[in-house]
């Protein structure tokens, strides 16, 4: 099985671009299983069951998106086995820019948009900085020069990513994504490991407190200023 | 050095074949991408743009002194072929005017020098003049468009210059396509304005996503295109008298050079 993990700001046009490429790979004869994390709602679904690509919605509700997808990676990776796919596709949330899903084996994109200034680069972190393929897309909103900033800020962040400008809407790009996943190779996860480590969330918020004030806070906690420490037992 | 480029015809938007099936423009060549809106213009100059290997939706072919270009030659903007003047007419990054050109010049690996000869260059084309301390996001549309044409044309400057529709953006046109088009370059301009179509060697007409019929410009039609030029300047004059809010009197039709 081989496992594309695509990671990207909502609204970025993950979606828009994967449908495009598993199209073309459709085209080829080679099959994918989809899995949309998200966490309270999603209607992609219907969009690759339009294209004829089986999907399964993952809702990860009150825990972090992220944490949730990987934690069901073998449950999805078997669905995909049942399906007899080639490639099992997991389309992640992508909200706190702190993790980063994928896998040393996985492929991992990056879908990032071009109008979101090209500073964003700078801020979204490890799924930018550790993913081997990075898709810019609305680049066909921006200036040739300003799309060329962009570029060289993401480079900056992640040197060796491949860069692929893509238009979600139109298609352009999107075989060049489709032919990277050809490329990508067989995963087995009992070995497999995460190429950057998930931040600690462990405290009283994650386990449903809702008052405000610090006296109530316990768990591995990080001040304004810096300062990180154990408060509890 | 690039000599010429050729455009392979793939697929419009039926899925049928381009009737034109090739056409090479040369060094020194000014062409026109005309049609109505919605034909293909637009992403025949993102194909031309991307120098596309039957990897785009039209599954056009760019060749380059009739070979295949390189993944590199394609991708990295040091050695980018391609200048482009899109249709987009405003600036979306959060940084001042000096700033965002000494980055892109880096990212072409041009000379910081260049800074202030863009801003200056852009001043010729527009009215109010652009300062390099000023926001990028508050410069007017008539201001960014300026400053993109004096952008591409010293930083980004390539053999290779592709035109979206220069006519909308209240700057003057013919001093841009002037300071675009250079000398011994490669140039395509999409335009609905038939002072600039005329003013090509040839023209390529789009419909429905494909490229319809190649149209030399005739010898009546580039007489008739100073005649245009000489309305358009009459025009860009008055336009001018009424922007600094002087009242019009009347005018002769010999103005236009008509009897």
């Amino acid at each position: 099985m081989r496992m594309v993990i695509v990671a990207g700001t909502p609204g970025s046009g993950k979606t828009a671009v994967l449908v495009h490429a598993l199209r073309s790979l459709n085209e080829r004869n080679l099959k994918s299983s989809v899995v949309k994390i998200d966490c309270l709602y999603t209607d992609d679904d219907q969009k690759f069951a339009k294209i004829g690509v089986p999907t399964r919605i993952g809702l990860s509700m009150d825990m972090c998106p992220d944490h949730y997808a990987i934690y069901n990676l073998e449950d999805m990776i078997s669905w995909a086995q049942e399906n007899e796919s080639d490639f099992l596709v997991v389309e992640t949330a992508g909200l706190c820019h702190r993790c980063a899903p994928f896998t040393m084996n996985s492929l991992g994109v990056c879908v990032i948009d071009a109008t979101s200034g090209p500073n964003t680069p700078l801020k979204v972190g490890p799924f930018l900085s550790t993913s081997d393929i990075a898709v810019i897309t609305k680049g066909d909103m921006i200036s040739q020069a300003e799309r060329e900033i962009f570029r060289e800020r993401i480079l900056e962040v992640n040197p060796n990513c491949k860069i692929i400008e893509a238009n979600g809407l139109s298609g352009q790009g999107c075989i060049e994504l489709a032919e990277e996943m050809l490329l990508s190779e067989d995963v087995s996860l009992d070995e497999e490991k995460l190429r950057h480590s998930a931040p600690l969330a462990v405290c009283t918020l994650c386990v449903g407190e809702t008052k405000v004030n610090k006296k109530y806070h316990r768990g591995i906690l990080r001040r304004i200023d810096g300062f990180q420490s154990y408060q509890g037992e | 050095m690039i000599e010429d480029i050729t455009i392979v015809g793939g697929y419009d938007k039926n899925g049928d074949k381009e009737p034109v099936e090739e056409i090479t423009i040369k060094k020194g060549e000014i062409f026109g991408v005309v049609g109505p809106t919605g034909s293909g213009k637009s992403s025949l100059i993102g194909d031309i743009e991307q120098l596309a290997q039957e990897d785009t939706f039209s599954k056009r072919k760019i060749l380059v002194n009739g070979e295949e270009p390189t993944y590199e030659d394609r991708t990295n903007p040091r050695k980018k072929m391609v200048a482009q003047l899109s249709q987009n007419m405003n600036f979306l990054a959060d940084m001042s005017v000096g700033d965002f050109l000494n980055l892109h010049a880096k990212c072409r690996g041009a000379s910081q020098v260049c800074v202030n000869k863009v801003v200056n260059l852009a001043n010729t084309l527009t009215g109010e003049p652009i300062k390099q301390e000023h926001d990028l996001t508050i410069l007017s549309g008539g201001q960014s468009r300026a400053l993109m044409v004096a952008d591409v044309a010293i930083i980004s400057d390539s053999p290779i210059v592709l035109i979206d529709e220069i006519e909308n953006a209240g700057i003057r046109k013919h001093d841009a396509l002037e300071v675009l088009a250079g000398h011994g370059k490669i140039v395509m301009v999409v335009t609905h304005d038939p002072v600039l179509a005329l003013m090509t060697d040839k023209r390529i007409v789009m419909k429905k996503g494909g490229m319809q019929q190649v149209v030399s410009t005739t010898p009546e039609e580039k007489a008739l295109s100073q005649k245009l030029n000489k309305i358009d300047e009459v025009m860009l004059s008055l336009r001018d008298q009424v922007r600094n809010g002087e009242v019009i009197g009347n005018i002769k039709m010999e103005d236009f050079g008509i009897q």
